[in-house]
């Protein structure tokens, strides 16, 4: 890899919980995002993948500041250098920070889908977001149809589009490609390495390991809240040897075209999270240490990890 | 533990409501016919130690006029919500489990009713059977029964598709046997609540109707005739015919509405989420 | 928009075969409820008259009620004349009936049309302001003073209006649609609007309630949704929120609720006459119903029913307009 450009999202042990009462006034905290880190530069794209219950989209809504107001969040997100706070959140979203959200059910049913990607924006942005229109091979009427008239590759193109009505720099990608055929998939996935190469920063969340690592420079593996694991997509396609945590190479080996072996348990849920490392309770190569104390992030050959026992 | 349940909360309060609401109407029916029987000498008598309420033109003291009038309103009320939530029963069980026809018959008929304003039809129905308690006990009955009907219907049809219905009539158990085993069980709380959820609504619409003339005889103690009748006196300044009775009939409303509300947090906890 | 009218002309056809089919039974049930009643519409007729009735007048009302002929028959004969005009003729009022509907209509219609736009208005305001400040102070406030309303009569809320604001205050008159002693034709539109104020006010705070709790929620679920969530992630305040898509998606289901509450509206109009002595179809119906006039009575019913049916039709028209699924699975 190249001299590492300057950081444009910097995510440092950011936690997630949720106030939850149960049993009456009983007070618990629930947390699903746990000291989590990620580096997100220019140009490049960056797959958070995991399995679905991971709390990736949470993510999202952290990075946005749209999370609902019981949320309780931790940590530190730098954007461009500067400390994230709501107030430039408030500022920086829907201009520098925009999302691309999962399904045409974050479309208003009852507004025509031109309007809607046009947004809010003052002065209006509609000739705009009509070359957009026309960049995504989206017919001249489409902007008069309503949400529930758009085929599923259209909303997906009619999604991106209103991200990119307004310049942003990041761009953070909510799961794009479920329920797409796979040339849809492949064409959204184009789309977003276009983005990246015109020198803007996408976040993929998804769970399709295997198209994130053909289209993203690097891949966070997420699991139970937090990233086990971030290394160049390249390391995924040289296969499990140059991975570094157990839980990305079994992931790897889940995959159909690699013997589709899963590791037997489950991802613990958020009420339960073991003590120490999160993977520990399904790791062939678990310690004492690892069931004793969560282990940090280290550099371990090009990539972070969150293991003791990677090298 | 520290605080009380919410429930045991519910019970206390529907406890203390029922009481009272027990208390008021006891009241209603023991106060002799003579006690409200009014003399010249104290006609239109402001509110005072003596008459709480003041009196009325005619003497009258109104605190016990108010207290009759509350005790026939709810007679009235319980009186005209049963028969109203009998109606419901059979008219929501008979759509739900009849052909579609009888369901689309039911639907109709629940238009028809809503088709027309309640005071008008309640008119109509109490001008039919020549004014007085049966006119205004058939008219409150026959408006009242539509929206627990409706609620009714859609929760058999619910519990129809429920398995272990299904698995009863696989055994081979008969329409009868499942309505009485699985059915009213089920259906008795929301019955309940229904009615008590009425009763404030059929309180009001009997006092609508007094008002109007329609209800109990003038001479009676109801609380719309009482208002009626204090209009007369409006523009002379007695304030408190008007004033008195009607906010402890809102009161009482509101009590039996909490009752109400509690009752439902008691029978149906589900519902009462909100 | 081809569609949208084929679908319109559908509902629209649909619905006024069920309307016919409610006002018949209406007619029916109300004729066979008022021939079962002990009050006998001829005889009520000629006794309002004193001696004064001569055979012809008396012939001719019995035969419009058809005196000795089967029900049905006559059920019947008295539908024909109905659908032809005639009304019968009232017997406190000594004149057609269908001319008294005809004028009481517009003052009936004056009050509930004021009281359906301020109670509509009011209450989609404060719907909004609750499901915008949901479980906070302003909405917990408010919804107890639905609640509070929804239990009050509003009979008395009318009479507590004219003890404080007429008798009291003297600002607005004890009640009549128009200074006494003043000829129809010469009373201003500012005197009938003065005239109107305390009933429609009364009118619409006992129906802002139901308006002002179902927009409140519809709100809540607007801003509870998905698109609402991608809105704030592009950076939408809660203004632009409420003006962009919350307005858009709360204002059509509140405007077809009230279409179809127009009965609550009737019944409301009849109380709030009742208690302001305002000259309209509520006062009417209640002098017709104590003083046994059945032809005015009937009239009225078969009235009420038809005025509840048109708010109904007009309701499940706009459901079409709101919704543009709707309006495409016409196409």
């Amino acid at each position: 890899m190249e001299q590492k450009k300057e950081t444009l999202l910097e995510i440092h042990n950011l936690s997630v919980s949720f106030r939850m009462y149960d049993h009456g006034l009983e007070q618990t905290n629930l947390r699903v995002i746990s000291d989590l880190h990620l580096t997100v530069r220019p140009g490049e794209i960056v797959a958070v993948a995991g399995s679905s219950g991971s709390g990736k989209s949470l993510l999202a809504s952290a990075i946005l500041g749209i999370l609902p107001s019981n949320a309780v969040v931790c940590g530190h997100l730098h954007y461009k250098g500067r400390e994230l706070t709501g107030q430039l959140q408030k500022e920086l979203c829907g201009k520098e920070i925009a999302l691309v959200p999962q399904s045409v059910a974050f479309l208003d049913p009852l507004m025509k889908v031109g309007a809607q990607a046009d947004g809010h924006y003052r002065p209006k942005l509609t000739e705009k977001r009509r070359k957009l229109f026309e960049r995504f091979h989206l017919p001249g009427h489409t902007e008069d149809l309503y949400p529930f008239q758009l085929s599923g590759g259209m909303a997906r193109r009619v999604l991106v589009s209103a991200a990119l009505v307004t310049d942003a720099e990041l761009i953070i990608a909510d799961e794009p490609t479920p329920g797409m055929s796979l040339d849809q998939a492949l064409e959204a996935l184009r789309m977003f390495r276009e983005m990246a190469d015109e020198g803007k920063a996408v976040i993929l969340i998804t769970h399709d390991i295997d198209l994130a690592f053909e289209f993203a420079d690097t891949v966070a593996v997420f699991y139970a809240g937090t990233t086990v694991e971030t290394a160049p997509a390249s390391d995924f396609k040289k296969g499990p040897a140059a991975l570094r945590h157990p839980y990305s190479r079994a992931l790897w080996e889940a995959l159909p075209q690699n013997g589709f072996r899963p590791i037997p348990g489950f991802q613990p849920y958020a009420g339960s999270l073991p003590k120490g490392c999160l993977f520990a309770p399904r790791c062939p190569y678990k310690t004492e240490k690892c069931g004793n104390q969560i282990p940090p992030v280290r550099e371990v050959r090009g990539g972070e990890v969150r293991c003791y026992r990677a090298k | 533990m520290k605080r009380m349940n919410r429930r045991t909360g519910a019970v206390c309060l529907a406890a203390v409501l029922a009481a009272v609401l027990c208390t008021v109407y006891a009241c209603g029916i023991l106060i002799p016919e003579e006690a409200v029987t009014g003399s010249f000498l104290n006609a239109g008598c402001p509110p005072c130690l003596e008459h709480p309420f003041g009196t009325d033109a005619l003497g009258r003291d109104l605190f016990l006029r108010t207290l009759k009038g509350l005790s026939v309103s709810m007679t009235v009320g319980l009186a005209a919500s049963a028969v109203s939530a009998v109606i419901a029963v059979l008219v929501g069980i008979a759509a739900a489990t009849g052909s579609k026809l009888m369901d689309g018959a039911v639907n109709w008929l629940i238009d028809l009713v809503m088709g027309v304003p309640h005071t008008i039809l309640i008119i109509l129905i109490s001008f039919v059977l020549g004014r007085g308690l049966r006119g205004l006990l058939a008219g409150i009955a026959a408006t009242h029964w539509c929206s627990l009907a409706r609620l009714i219907r859609s929760e058999v049809l619910q519990l129809r598709s429920q398995q272990y219905v299904a698995v009863s009539r696989r055994l081979g158990k008969s329409g009868g046997w499942i309505l009485r085993h699985h059915l009213l069980p089920h259906l008795a709380p929301q019955l309940f609540v229904g009615l008590i959820l009425m009763f404030p609504h059929a309180i009001l619409h009997e006092a609508s109707i007094s008002f109007l003339g329609f209800g109990l005889p003038p001479e009676q103690s109801a609380i719309g005739i009482i208002l009626s009748e204090s209009m007369r006196y409006l523009s002379a300044g007695m304030w408190w015919p008007a004033v008195l009775p009607g906010l402890t009939l809102v009161m009482i409303v509101l009590l039996v509405d909490k009752t109400g509300d509690s009752l439902r947090m008691i029978f149906d906890p589900y519902s009462a989420q909100e | 928009m081809k569609g949208m009218s084929g679908w319109l002309i559908r509902i629209f056809a649909v619905n006024s075969i069920k309307i016919i089919s409610l006002l018949l039974a209406v007619s029916i049930i109300s004729f066979v409820l008022v021939s079962a009643s002990p009050v006998d519409p001829v005889r009520q007729y000629i006794l309002g008259l004193g001696t004064a009735v001569s055979l012809e007048q008396r012939a001719e009302i019995e035969s419009y009620w058809g005196i000795d002929e089967p029900p049905a028959e006559r059920y019947l004969g008295w539908l024909f004349e109905v659908l032809n005009g005639n009304l019968g003729e009232s017997a406190i009022y000594r004149r057609p009936v269908a001319d008294i509907i005809g004028e009481r209509f517009w003052n009936s219609l004056a009050l509930m049309l004021c009281a359906w736009i301020l109670a509509g208005g009011i209450g989609f305001v404060l719907g909004c302001v609750m499901g915008m400040y949901r479980n906070r102070l302003p909405d917990r406030i408010l919804k107890k003073v639905c609640y509070l309303l929804s239990t009050v009569p509003a009979f008395w809320l009318g009479l507590l209006f004219l003890l404080v604001f007429s008798v009291r205050l003297g600002w607005f008159p004890v009640g009549f649609s128009s200074p006494i002693g003043v000829p129809g034709a010469d009373v201003s539109i500012w005197q009938r609007l003065y005239h109107l104020i305390l009933p429609a006010v009364t009118l619409s705070l006992m129906s802002f309630a139901n308006i002002a709790l179902h927009t409140r929620q519809k709100l809540a679920d607007v801003l509870d949704s998905d698109y609402v969530l991608f809105a704030r992630a592009r950076g939408e305040g809660q203004w632009t929120i409420l003006r962009r898509h919350g307005l858009r998606n709360i204002l059509l289901p509140a405007l077809t609720l009230q279409f179809a509450s127009f009965a609550e509206l009737f019944g409301g109009s009849v109380m709030a006459e009742n208690v302001f002595s305002y000259p309209g179809l509520g006062s009417a119906v209640a002098d017709a119903g104590l003083r046994g006039d059945v032809p005015l009575l009937l009239g009225v019913t078969l009235f009420s029913a038809l005025f509840v049916c048109a708010g109904n039709m007009m309701a499940n028209l706009l459901y079409g307009v709101v919704d543009p699924q709707i309006r495409e699975a016409g196409k």
